[in-house]
C-alpha cells in the first residue's frame, strides 16, 4: 500500500530511509477534539511518581535533554562552557548521566564538535532558515549540507508554516524530503512550530506529513515563539507517531521543546509518553527535551530526592 | 559523513516503569466507632436498638457501626422535619440562601477529608472523589443557594411555595454527591428533609450532618436516617411526608411508585440505564476512545448513565476495538486511596456477584470476552475492566443494566440504524454521540429518547444542567432551573 | 494609650488592582481627608486596565464568577466597621453585602433566565445567549454612600464586564473602602477600578471614550443629557437603574448572541 523503504535499527538512532506518499499519510488523518485531548493530558499530568521511579525518571529526563543555546549573541566561549555542562552536568555525582545532545546555530557547530570530541553527546544544529523558515528551498538544502559538513550529527529543520497554512502541503512535504536527503547520515528532526498551526487537527496533519517525508523525529517548537511545547500538543503528536508505528512498524521519535522549565513538567511529559507509546519509547533515542534551564531543576530535584532537603538554585552552576 | 552510532551511557531502568503507590493520607479523616441517627440536629440512638457495620470494599475492613433505623425512628425523623419546616419555610429566603452558601463553603474546606471518607466507604478512586464528587457536591449547594431568594424569576407568573417534608433516598455510587443533588434544591425551595443514605455507604452522609452543624443549619431541617431497604420502605410509608425523591434501581423505583399510588405525595425517580455510546467513522478517534473508557470504567461502571453499550459504525469497528483494548490495558485497578488508581473496588460482594453472573451469561450467549491482564488485590471486591465484542441486541449483557465495568460492543451502518438500536430499550437515561459533524450531533440528539445526550463527551455533570431520564429510567429532573420544580407547589 | 497617634489612611485611586496616586498629583479635601483627584489620564489608564482584564473575567466560568463575588461579600463583611464609618452605618453596609450575595447567585443562572433556545421554523438548532458587553463606566450615585455604588457596580460585574467607576463627589471614602475589600478578595486586577475626584471632570471623559462599551448614568443627575450625547459617538449602551435589584439590571449590561446550526444526518 505505501511505497516505503524502512531501514531502521531498533535501539540506535541510525537514520531511517522511509518515505510514504502524502495520500497514504493523510489517510490516517482525522479530527482531534481539543477539549478531550486537553483533559486527557491534564489527567496524565496528575500521575504521581514516588521514590525509585522518580529518581529514575529525573535521570532519564537529563539523558534526554538537547541542551540548547540559540542566541544571536552566542560565541565560541559560551558554547564551550555549555558543552562542559552537557558532558558532566553534575561533577559531584557520577551517577548523573550526560545529556543527549548540544543544539546550536550552524556557525557554532565546529566549536561544539571540538568541545564534545570523544564524548557520547551528539552535535545537533538547527538549519533551514531557523526559526521562521521564510527563505528559499535551495538555500535551506544548502544550509543543511553545509551544517552537516561542519560536523552536525543531528539537524533540526523547520517546516514552512506559510506553505502549510495556505494549503500547499505538497511544498511542506517536498522540503522535508529534500532536507532529509541533504542530511546524509545525520538524523533529521522536523519542527512543526505547533504554536503557529492553530489547531490540534493541523498539528496531527503536519505530523503525518513530516513523518511521510522522512522525519526521524518530529518536534513541537523552535522555542522562539509562544506557545511552545505543551502536554496536549505532545500527546497529539505522540498519537500520530503511534498510529504510523501501528500501521508500518516505523519508529519515529518525539522532541518537546520550549517552555519546559521544571522537573515536575518533565516527569509529566514522561508519563504522557509512557502511557501513549509504552516503555520502549522511554529512551533518548526516541524522546528528547529541547531545553536549557530545565537541566538545573532536574539536578536540584535529584539532590533533594537524595538528601530529603529542599535545595537552592545557587547550588548549581549556570554553565 | 561518518557513522552516527554513538555509544551512550545508559540510564539503568528500574524493573518496570511503574507508578509507585501514591497513597492519599488516610489520617485526614477519623470515624467514630459508632454513629447514631441525625434527628432534630442531634445524634440519637435508634429506638430499634439495632446496628450494623459499614465495610470498606477494598479491604473488607469494618469502618464504623451505624444505626438501623426502624419504623419509630423514621417517624421521629419525619416529625422533626415537620417541626422545623414551620420556621424554615417562613425564614427570609435570602437568609436560607446564606445557610446553603455556608454549607457549600464548609464542603470546600473539608473536601479532602470527605473525599477520603467517600473512597474508603464506597471504593471509588480518590482521584474521582477528590476531583469530581466533592467539587460537584459543593457546586450544587452554591448553585441552589443562589436560587433560594430568586424563585419568582425561575417561574414567572407563578407563586412558588415549598412542599413541606421531603423523603429522600440516595444510592451507593455517588453517596455525597447524590445527597447534594437531593438536599440542595429541597432546602433552597424552603423544604426540610429526611434523607436515607444507601446501606453500604452511610459515612459521608453522617459526616454531612457535622457539616450542617458547622454551617449552623437549624435543627430538624436536615435529618439523616441510616439503614437498609427496610428503612427506606418505612420512610416512603410515612403519612406526613409531602414528597419522595429516589435514586436507585428501577425495580425499587417501581415499588415506590406503587406504594405512593393514590396518595398526595409528589414523586421523582432517577433509575437505571443502558446508555448507548454511538461512535461514527468521522469521529476524533483517540478522544472517542477516551470517551468510551470514561463512559463505562469511570466509577467502576457504577453509574446509572454509564455508556454500557458501544454502538460503533461498522466501518471502523476493528480499528476502534484495537485502540480500545490497548487503552484498557493502561487502566490501573487497585487501592482507592492510591492517587494513581483509575478503577476502584466493586461496592459490595452482592454487586460483584450480580456483575459476575451477567458476565457469565455473556460468555454463554456467545459474545467474545476480553479483559486486559490485571493483577487484582487479594482482599476486597474487584472486577477487571471487561469488554464484550460480537454482542447481539438480544443478549442479556446488551439489555440488562450490569452496573459494573463491563462494556458491550455492537455495530450499526447508518445514523438511522444507530438511533433505532440506541432507542431499543426500556431505559432512556443518557446517550453519547461521537462525530466531528455538528449537524449530525444535533440530528441524533433530536431523535434519541434519552434525558441526557452527550456530544463528543461523556459523563459530564454540572449543577446548572438538568439531569434525568425518559421511560423506565425515571421522571423528574435534577439540576438547573428545572430541578427546582419538583420541590415546589404553585398556587 | 491616649497618647497614641493613629496611623491615618491615605486615600488613593484603585486602578489595575493597585492603589496609585493621581498622575496629576492633585488631591481634594473631602470628608476630612485628602483624597486623590483623578485626571483624564488616570481615567484613560483605568480603561486600559479594565480592557486588559475583560478577557480573563468574561472567560471565567459563571460558577467561578459567582464564587468570586461571594468572596467579595466575605471580605466586605470583615470590613463592616470601616465601611460603616464611611457610609450611613451598619444597616446600609448589611444591605450592600446582602446585595452582593444576591447578585453573586445570579452568575450561573443568567443564561437560563436571559437566554433561550428558539423554536425556529426549520431544521435548525437556534439558541440565544447573553454575553458581557465589555468595559462599563459607572457613575456612582451620591446616596446611599456605599450601597448606591454597589447597586450599580455588582450587576455589571456578574455577567463578566470590567468596570471603571467614578466615585461620588461627596462620598469618595466609601468607594475606596469598597475598593480595599475588592483588592483583598479574589476579584482579578483590573476588573474593578475606582476613580475619586470631580465627577464633572471625569464623567465626560468616560462618556466619550471610544473603548468604553456602556455607561451607567444613574448617578449623573443634571449632566445626563450632555453625557448621553457624548456616548453616541461609539454607540455606547446608556444604562440607568430601573429597579432596585433584578436580573434585568444585569441584562442592561449584556449583549445577546443568537446562533444557528443545521440539524441533519
Amino acid at each position: 500500500m505505501s511505497e516505503s523503504l524502512v531501514t531502521h535499527s531498533p535501539g540506535g538512532y541510525a537514520p531511517a530511509l522511509f518515505r510514504r506518499s502524502i495520500a497514504d499519510a493523510l489517510e490516517m488523518d482525522h479530527g482531534v477534539d481539543a477539549v478531550a485531548a486537553e483533559e486527557r493530558a491534564a489527567s496524565l499530568a496528575k500521575r504521581s511518581l514516588k521514590k525509585d521511579a522518580k529518581v529514575w525518571g529525573l535521570k532519564l529526563a537529563i539523558s534526554m535533554i538537547d541542551l540548547t543555546t540559540l542566541e544571536g549573541k552566542d560565541t565560541p566561549g559560551k558554547v564551550h562552557a555549555l558543552c562542559q555542562k552537557a558532558m558532566r552536568p553534575e561533577p559531584l555525582d557520577p551517577e548523573v548521566p550526560h545529556v543527549a545532545a548540544v543544539c546550536v546555530y550552524p556557525t557554532m557547530v565546529p566549536f561544539v564538535k571540538q568541545a564534545l570530541k570523544g564524548s557520547a553527546v551528539s552535535v545537533a544544529a538547527v538549519a533551514t532558515g531557523f526559526p521562521s523558515g521564510q527563505t528559499f528551498t535551495d538555500i535551506k538544502v544548502q544550509e543543511t549540507r553545509a551544517t552537516v559538513a561542519a560536523g552536525a550529527d543531528e539537524i533540526d529543520m523547520v517546516i514552512d508554516r506559510g506553505a502549510f497554512l495556505s494549503g500547499r502541503i505538497g511544498q511542506v512535504y517536498d522540503e522535508v524530503v529534500a532536507v532529509k536527503e541533504a542530511c546524509g547520515d545525520a538524523h533529521l528532526k522536523v519542527i512543526l512550530e505547533t504554536g503557529e498551526l492553530g489547531t490540534y487537527d493541523a498539528v496531527r496533519r503536519a505530523s503525518l506529513v513530516a513523518i511521510a517525508g522522512g522525519a526521524d523525529f518530529i518536534k513541537t517548537s523552535t522555542g522562539k515563539g509562544s506557545p511552545a511545547a505543551t502536554l496536549p500538543v505532545t500527546l497529539c503528536m505522540l498519537e500520530a507517531i503511534r498510529d504510523v508505528h501501528d500501521e508500518t512498524g516505523l519508529v519515529v521519535g518525539m522532541k518537546s521543546a520550549g517552555g519546559i522549565r521544571t522537573a515536575k513538567e518533565a516527569i509529566q511529559y514522561l508519563c504522557v509518553l509512557h502511557e501513549t507509546l509504552g516503555v520502549d519509547w522511554l529512551t533518548p533515542d526516541r524522546f528528547r527535551f529541547g531545553a536549557s534551564s530545565l537541566l538545573n531543576d532536574l539536578l536540584l530535584q535529584l539532590r533533594k530526592q537524595r538528601t530529603g532537603i529542599y535545595r537552592s538554585p545557587d547550588e548549581f552552576t549556570l554553565d | 559523513m561518518g557513522a552516527v552510532e554513538k555509544p551512550r551511557t545508559e540510564v539503568a531502568a528500574p524493573a518496570s516503569w511503574d507508578y509507585a503507590p501514591a497513597p492519599e493520607a488516610r489520617e485526614i479523616v477519623s470515624f467514630e466507632r459508632r454513629y447514631g441517627l441525625f434527628i432534630g440536629g442531634k445524634q440519637v440512638s435508634p429506638k430499634s436498638r439495632t446496628w450494623f457495620s459499614t465495610i470498606s470494599p477494598s479491604t473488607e475492613e469494618p469502618l464504623a457501626e451505624v444505626a438501623q433505623a426502624g419504623q419509630k425512628d423514621v417517624a421521629l425523623a419525619v416529625d422533626a422535619a415537620r417541626d422545623a419546616f414551620r420556621t424554615w419555610s417562613r425564614r427570609k429566603p435570602a437568609e436560607r440562601a446564606k445557610v446553603l452558601f455556608r454549607i457549600a463553603r464548609v464542603l470546600q474546606e473539608r473536601a479532602r477529608e470527605l473525599a477520603v471518607a467517600e473512597s474508603l466507604d464506597g471504593g471509588k478512586p480518590i482521584k474521582e472523589s477528590r476531583d469530581v464528587d466533592l467539587p460537584l457536591a459543593a457546586a450544587h449547594f452554591f448553585y441552589y443557594a443562589g436560587w433560594a431568594d430568586k424563585l419568582e424569576y425561575a417561574f414567572p407568573g407563578r407563586s412558588p411555595k415549598p412542599l413541606g417534608v421531603a423523603a429522600q433516598i440516595v444510592p451507593w455510587n455517588f453517596p455525597l454527591l447524590m445527597l447534594s443533588w437531593k438536599i440542595a434544591p429541597a432546602l433552597a425551595c424552603g423544604n426540610t428533609v429526611v434523607l436515607k443514605p444507601a446501606e453500604t455507604t452511610p459515612l459521608t452522609a453522617l459526616l454531612f450532618a457535622d457539616v450542617c452543624r458547622q454551617a449552623e443549619v437549624p435543627p430538624g431541617v436536615v435529618n439523616i436516617v441510616t439503614g437498609d431497604g427496610a428503612t427506606g420502605a418505612y420512610l416512603v410509608r410515612e403519612k406526613d411526608i409531602d414528597k419522595v425523591a429516589f435514586t436507585g434501581s428501577t425495580e425499587v423505583g417501581k415499588a415506590i411508585q406503587r406504594e405512593l399510588a393514590g396518595r398526595d405525595v409528589s414523586l421523582t425517580l432517577e433509575l437505571g440505564g443502558k446508555a448507548a455510546n454511538i461512535v461514527f467513522d468521522d469521529c476524533a478517534l483517540d478522544q472517542a476512545v477516551e470517551g468510551i473508557v470514561n463512559g463505562i470504567y469511570f466509577n467502576q461502571g457504577h453509574v446509572c448513565c454509564a455508556g454500557s453499550r458501544l454502538l460503533v459504525q461498522e466501518s471502523i469497528h476493528d480499528q476502534l476495538v484495537r485502540k480500545l483494548k490497548r487503552r484498557m490495558a493502561t487502566l490501573r485497578v487497585g487501592d482507592p486511596l492510591d492517587k494513581n488508581t483509575d478503577v476502584g473496588a466493586i461496592n459490595s460482594s452482592a454487586q460483584l456477584e450480580r456483575i459476575s453472573e451477567l458476565v457469565q451469561s455473556g460468555v454463554e450467549e456467545g459474545a467474545e470476552l476480553y479483559q486486559p491482564p490485571c493483577r487484582l488485590p487479594e482482599k476486597g471486591w474487584w472486577f477487571a475492566p471487561t469488554v464484550f465484542t460480537n454482542v447481539a441486541q438480544s443478549h442479556r449483557i446488551a439489555r440488562e443494566e450490569i452496573f459494573g465495568p463491563v462494556l458491550s460492543v455492537l455495530t450499526f451502518r447508518t445514523p438511522d440504524e444507530a438511533v433505532e438500536k440506541a432507542n431499543n430499550t426500556m431505559y432512556g437515561l443518557s446517550a453519547g454521540v461521537w462525530t466531528e459533524k455538528g449537524s449530525r450531533i444535533l440530528w441524533m440528539a433530536d431523535r434519541l429518547r434519552s434525558g441526557v445526550v452527550w456530544g463528543n463527551t461523556f459523563n459530564r455533570f454540572d449543577p446548572s444542567s438538568p439531569f434525568g431520564g425518559y421511560k423506565e429510567s425515571g421522571f423528574g429532573r435534577e439540576g438547573g432551573r428545572h430541578g427546582l420544580e419538583p420541590y415546589l407547589r404553585f398556587e | 494609650m491616649t497618647d497614641r497617634l493613629p496611623v491615618r489612611k491615605t486615600y488613593k485611586l484603585f486602578v489595575g488592582g493597585a492603589f496609585p496616586r493621581s498622575e496629576s498629583g492633585r488631591t481634594l479635601e473631602v470628608e476630612g481627608h485628602n483624597v486623590a483627584r483623578a485626571s483624564r489620564k488616570d481615567a484613560r489608564d483605568a480603561v486600559v486596565a479594565a480592557r486588559k482584564a475583560v478577557a480573563g473575567w468574561s472567560g471565567a466560568t459563571a460558577y467561578n464568577r459567582g464564587q468570586v463575588l461571594y468572596r467579595l461579600a466575605e471580605t466586605m463583611e470583615t470590613r463592616t466597621d470601616a465601611l460603616a464609618a464611611a457610609s450611613s452605618g451598619r444597616r446600609e453596609v448589611a444591605r450592600a453585602i446582602d446585595r452582593v450575595v444576591w447578585y453573586a447567585g445570579w452568575a450561573d443562572k443568567l443564561a437560563q433566565v436571559l437566554g433561550s433556545s428558539n423554536p425556529v421554523a426549520g431544521p435548525y438548532f437556534n439558541f440565544t445567549l447573553p454575553e458581557p458587553t465589555g468595559v462599563v463606566a459607572v457613575i456612582a450615585p451620591d446616596e446611599p454612600p456605599l450601597d448606591g455604588l454597589v447597586s450599580r457596580l455588582v450587576p455589571a460585574l456578574v455577567g463578566g464586564n470590567a468596570v471603571v467607576a467614578i466615585a461620588s463627589d461627596s462620598h469618595p471614602l466609601a468607594a475606596i473602602e469598597l475598593a480595599e475589600a475588592v483588592a483583598t478578595s479574589d476579584v482579578p486586577a483590573g476588573v474593578v477600578n475606582v476613580l475619586t475626584g470631580l465627577r464633572s471632570e471625569l464623567a465626560p471623559v468616560l462618556a466619550g471614550h471610544m473603548d468604553v462599551n456602556a455607561i451607567d448614568v444613574t448617578g449623573a443627575d443634571g449632566d445626563r443629557a450632555a453625557l448621553e450625547e457624548l456616548a453616541a459617538e461609539n454607540v455606547k449602551r446608556v444604562v440607568r437603574a430601573k429597579e432596585d435589584q433584578s436580573p434585568w439590571e444585569i441584562a442592561s449590561f449584556m449583549e445577546l448572541k443568537t446562533v444557528w446550526h443545521p440539524i441533519g444526518r
